[in-house]
Order: C-alpha cells, then sequence, then structure tokens
C-alpha cells in the first residue's frame, strides 16, 4: 500500500513536470518562428487563432492525422523505435533539475553524472533511425551526428567537471545552493570559459544551427529523419526541442544559479522581489538562453564539417583542460568569494 | 520488499533475454543494440544494490560511448552473415569442447564457497549516505597507487591508438585554417588579368 502511495505521487510528480514542458516545447516552436520572423523583418505564423497564438496546435493536429510511411525494406520495428529514444532520454533528464530548495523529483546524489548519463544516450534515436531507414542521406546524417556528438560530449563532461570541482558536489540541489550570494556568486563569472564552451557544445549537441550538419537540408535533404512522417517526424522534432530546453535549463542550473534570485544581496531590490517564486527565476533564465538558440540560427551560416571537428577537439578541449587546472589552484588557494 | 524483488525479477529476465539475443540474433546491428539493452539493464540491476555510481557510469561509459562507436563500425561494414553460419557442424567439436571448459570453470569460480549468500550482505545506508564521495575517498587515498598507474596505462594506449592512425595519406584536400585566415589582401586570393579592349 505504502508503495503504492509512493509511485502514485512520483507519478504525479512527473505530470506536473512534463506537462508544462511539452506545452513549452509546442510554444517554443512558435517562438521559433516569430522571434526568427522579426528578426528577417517579417511577422511570422498570424493566421490560426489571435494572432497566430494556435499555430502549434494547428501544427500538432495536422501532424497526428498524417500516414506514417515506412520504407521499403526499411527495419520496421528499429524506425518507429528511434523517435522514441530520442525523445525518452530528452525528458527523463529533468527528474535532477531543481526547481527550488530540493524542489527535484529525484534527489540524486550523482545528478551531474546522470545528466551526463542521459544526455549521451540521445544519439541512439539518431543513429537507430539513420539505420534503420535504408537511405543513404539518412546513413550520412546519421554518421555526422554521432561523430559530433561524440566529440562534443567530451568538451561538455570537462566543462561539467569543473562545476563540480567549484561546487564539491554532483547534487545539483548543492551546486545551486554552493552559487549563493549575488549575482556575482554565480559561476558563470569564475568559470566563464567553461560556461561558453559548454552552451556552444550544448547547441552542437543539440544538432541546432550553425552545427546543424546532421540535418543539413542543403546537402543531405533532412538527414537522419528524412524519411520520416507524420508524429514519427514530430516526435524527432519534439526531442529536438525538448533538448535544447534541457540544455538551457542545465546550463542555468549550473552557471547562473537555477532558482536563485538574481537581486539577491542587493540592498533595496533583493527585498523587493523576494516574494517571486524561484522557479519563474529559473524559468526567466532558460528562456533568456533559448532566444540565444533562436539567434544563433537566424545569425550564423553553417559550420563545415571539418571545422566543427577542430573546434571540438582542438579549441574546446584544450581551453576546458587549462582551465580546469585553473580551478584547481583557485580551490587550492580558497580564492573568494567562490571556492572558500 | 516485495516491490524492489519484483523489479529485480523484470530486470533479470531482461537482461538474460538480451543477453541470448546478443549471441542468437541474425543481424549484427540487432545484436549490437542487444547488447546495448543488456547493459542498459545490468545498471538497473546496480542501482537495486546501492552502487548508483557503478550504474551510472556503466551507462555513461559502455552504453553512451562505447557501444555508440561499436554501433558505428558494425553499421558500416555491411556484413554478410551467411559464410560465418558455414560450416556449423565442422567446427562443432570444437567449440562444444570451449564452451564446456568454460561452464565447468564459472561452475568452479561460483560454487567455490566464495561467493556464497552468507558472506555477500547487502549494507544498507541511510539516503544521505554518499556513495561517490566514499568511492572517491577510497580510491584517491588507498588505491591511489594502483588508479595512477591504470589511468597511464590508457594514456598510454591513447597515445599509442592515435599514431597508429597519424598517417601521411596521399590526395587528402584537409585545408589549414590559419592560412585560410591569414590571406588578407586581395592580391593572395584573386589574380588580375589585364585585358587590353578587343578592336571589332
Amino acid at each position: 500500500m505504502e508503495t503504492l502511495l509512493t509511485l502514485v505521487i512520483i507519478l504525479l510528480k512527473i505530470v506536473a513536470l512534463l506537462a508544462p514542458l511539452l506545452l513549452g516545447v509546442a510554444y517554443l516552436t512558435f517562438a521559433e518562428r516569430k522571434v526568427i520572423g522579426y528578426m528577417q523583418v517579417r511577422i511570422g505564423p498570424n493566421r490560426v487563432g489571435p494572432k497566430g497564438w494556435l499555430q502549434p496546435i494547428a501544427d500538432a493536429m495536422k501532424l497526428m492525422f498524417k500516414e506514417i510511411i515506412i520504407p521499403t525494406r526499411a527495419d520496421r520495428f528499429l524506425f518507429l523505435l528511434a523517435p522514441v529514444t530520442a525523445f525518452g532520454p530528452a525528458l527523463a533528464a529533468w527528474a535532477v533539475i531543481p526547481f527550488g530548495d530540493g524542489m527535484q523529483i529525484s534527489h540524486l546524489d550523482a545528478g551531474l553524472l546522470y545528466l551526463l548519463s542521459l544526455t549521451s544516450l540521445g544519439v541512439y534515436g539518431v543513429i537507430i533511425a539513420g539505420w534503420s531507414s535504408n537511405s543513404k542521406y539518412a546513413f550520412l546524417g546519421a554518421m555526422r551526428s554521432a561523430a559530433q556528438i561524440v566529440s562534443y560530449e567530451i568538451a561538455m563532461g570537462f566543462a561539467l567537471v569543473g562545476v563540480l570541482m567549484a561546487a564539491g558536489s554532483l547534487n545539483l540541489n548543492q551546486i545551486v545552493l554552493a552559487q549563493q550570494g549575488s549575482l556575482l556568486h554565480w559561476y558563470w563569472l569564475p568559470l566563464l570559459p567553461l560556461f561558453l564552451v559548454y552552451f556552444i557544445s550544448g547547441v552542437a549537441e543539440t544538432n541546432r544551427a550553425p552545427f546543424d550538419v546532421a540535418e543539413g537540408e542543403s546537402e543531405i535533404v533532412a538527414g537522419f529523419h528524412v524519411d520520416y512522417s507524420g508524429m514519427a517526424f514530430a516526435v524527432f522534432f519534439l526531442a529536438e526541442y525538448a533538448n535544447m530546453i534541457l540544455v538551457s535549463a542545465l546550463a542555468s542550473t549550473l552557471f547562473l544559479g537555477g532558482w536563485l534570485s538574481p537581486f539577491e544581496g542587493i540592498p533595496v531590490l533583493g527585498e523587493l522581489f523576494s516574494f517571486v517564486p524561484g522557479a519563474l527565476w529559473l524559468v526567466i533564465k532558460i528562456s533568456v538562453l533559448l532566444l540565444f538558440f533562436l539567434w544563433f540560427r537566424a545569425t550564423f551560416p553553417r559550420y563545415r564539417y571539418d571545422q566543427i571537428m577542430r573546434l571540438g577537439w582542438k579549441v574546446f578541449i584544450p581551453v576546458t583542460l587549462v582551465w580546469l587546472l585553473v580551478i584547481g589552484l583557485g580551490v587550492l588557494a580558497q580564492v573568494g568569494p567562490w571556492f572558500d | 520488499m516485495g516491490f524492489e524483488k519484483f523489479l529485480f525479477y523484470v530486470f533479470a529476465l531482461i537482461l538474460v533475454f538480451a543477453a541470448v539475443r546478443v549471441i542468437t540474433v541474425r543481424n549484427p546491428v540487432h545484436a549490437a543494440l542487444f547488447l546495448v539493452l543488456a547493459f542498459f539493464t545490468s545498471a538497473a540491476l546496480w542501482l537495486l544494490i546501492e552502487a548508483e555510481f557503478l550504474a551510472i557510469t556503466l551507462v555513461l561509459v559502455y552504453v553512451g560511448a562505447v557501444m555508440v562507436l561499436f554501433l558505428f563500425v558494425v553499421m558500416m561494414l555491411d556484413l554478410n552473415v551467411d559464410p560465418v553460419r558455414e560450416g556449423f557442424i565442422k567446427y562443432l567439436p570444437v567449440g562444444a569442447t570451449v564452451a564446456l571448459l568454460i561452464v565447468i570453470e564459472m561452475g568452479l569460480v561460483v560454487g567455490s564457497g566464495y561467493f556464497t549468500t552468507e558472506q555477500y550482505h547487502l549494507i544498507s545506508h541511510t539516503a544521505d549516505y554518499s556513495n561517490t564521495k566514499e568511492l572517491g575517498s577510497v580510491l584517491y587515498t588507498f588505491y591511489v597507487y594502483p588508479f595512477e598507474i591504470a589511468s597511464v596505462i590508457l594514456l598510454v594506449a591513447i597515445i599509442a591508438a592515435i599514431s597508429l592512425t597519424m598517417r601521411r595519406r596521399e590526395g587528402t584536400k584537409s585545408q589549414d585554417p590559419g592560412q585560410q585566415v591569414r590571406v588578407s589582401s586581395r592580391d593572395n586570393r584573386v589574380r588580375l588579368v589585364r585585358m587590353a579592349p578587343e578592336k571589332k
């Protein structure tokens, strides 16, 4: 009986997290089209509902009623499994993100490690999709994506090692608490190079522009999901956007103080804004980082493949290695206010 | 305990099924994916005995990195399984002998009394016990020399693997980004040809 109750509570928590998240994913697609529209001096979608606000719902309905076409000689089971393997880890990773002091679904002690291992599973969806659709274009996209994700994971992992050295814990709640103080106590300042490396690697990991060679519509049509249609395609699409939100949430938790208020420690403003719940600050930080994702896509041309590899291996990994040494010295010398 | 036991049997069944399928399935890509499933379920089993650091590391290292590269190679190879299956009868005696030997050896090891349930109690800890911290503190104090030696061996392996692939190849069109960036003036990249106007 007690186990059943615990299970129900956990399920309720998951629903309370996933329902807003999926709504956020839907409206992120809308925001992307609107924001990029205005950046290119267009209006963007404005026909469905007031000011186009029902556009994502119309898109979802359209995709749901479309036929899922399975290519000839495709591996049927793996073909349908691939979108799910892409989407699952992007949702499961949210279990350890804190929305307030102790407000996580799972108080996992090795939370950072759990996140790293789950984000490394996302690549399976891409590889399986590329192989099972029995198409050269899809396979080329999958190979590009796999090589890119494996390369950037190393730089990303090193950036996370820097955070755990500074915080002295793998628990995300502890990491946020270690950044308490003020805006200048957050880790973006002492770990600035790692923050940049992490965020750019995050853009590369989610296969977003300018690192979207896995899709590369001008060369290999749409890469790994070229043969997908209907809801199977939609799930890949959702996975990409859910991953974007996840990377932004992680960057805000690890480097921008998570649920902490940016006005903390400032005499008048701090008290004035103390009524704002921490979850709202986290959502605001996530939204700002998501805007960067959209901004990148509207601004930068696609990277050439060899330049992506060069950036990952020859620039990011050495930068993170050097900065780990700097953090190590900082922790040894107890440089305040971050490492004491 | 009831629910945990139920979970254990579910994961154990999946693990045994996946492990059997790895060697019985015809398609090598499917076999690799079943191996991924086997790793994943063994990580779940390790979680049940409160070894969360090892479980997560198993997923991170084997599922997240090693098997991705493995799958990559298997997909590219385009293996034809039929010739491998030829001569099944011919190799059967040797294979059966080796298999029997392995079964006997494993039986001797497992049944030797070193792995009885009396000797291995599951030590349960409270929720605030940090598996990761304990492991780290032992690894960097008591076992620091074995740990350092292992990491140096791995470093040597990395360098050896890289040096094996570092060979000059003819005909590659690799570009030197430094040179590309250094192009400054117009003379470096375009050649202007002055042509006299032609008469009609």
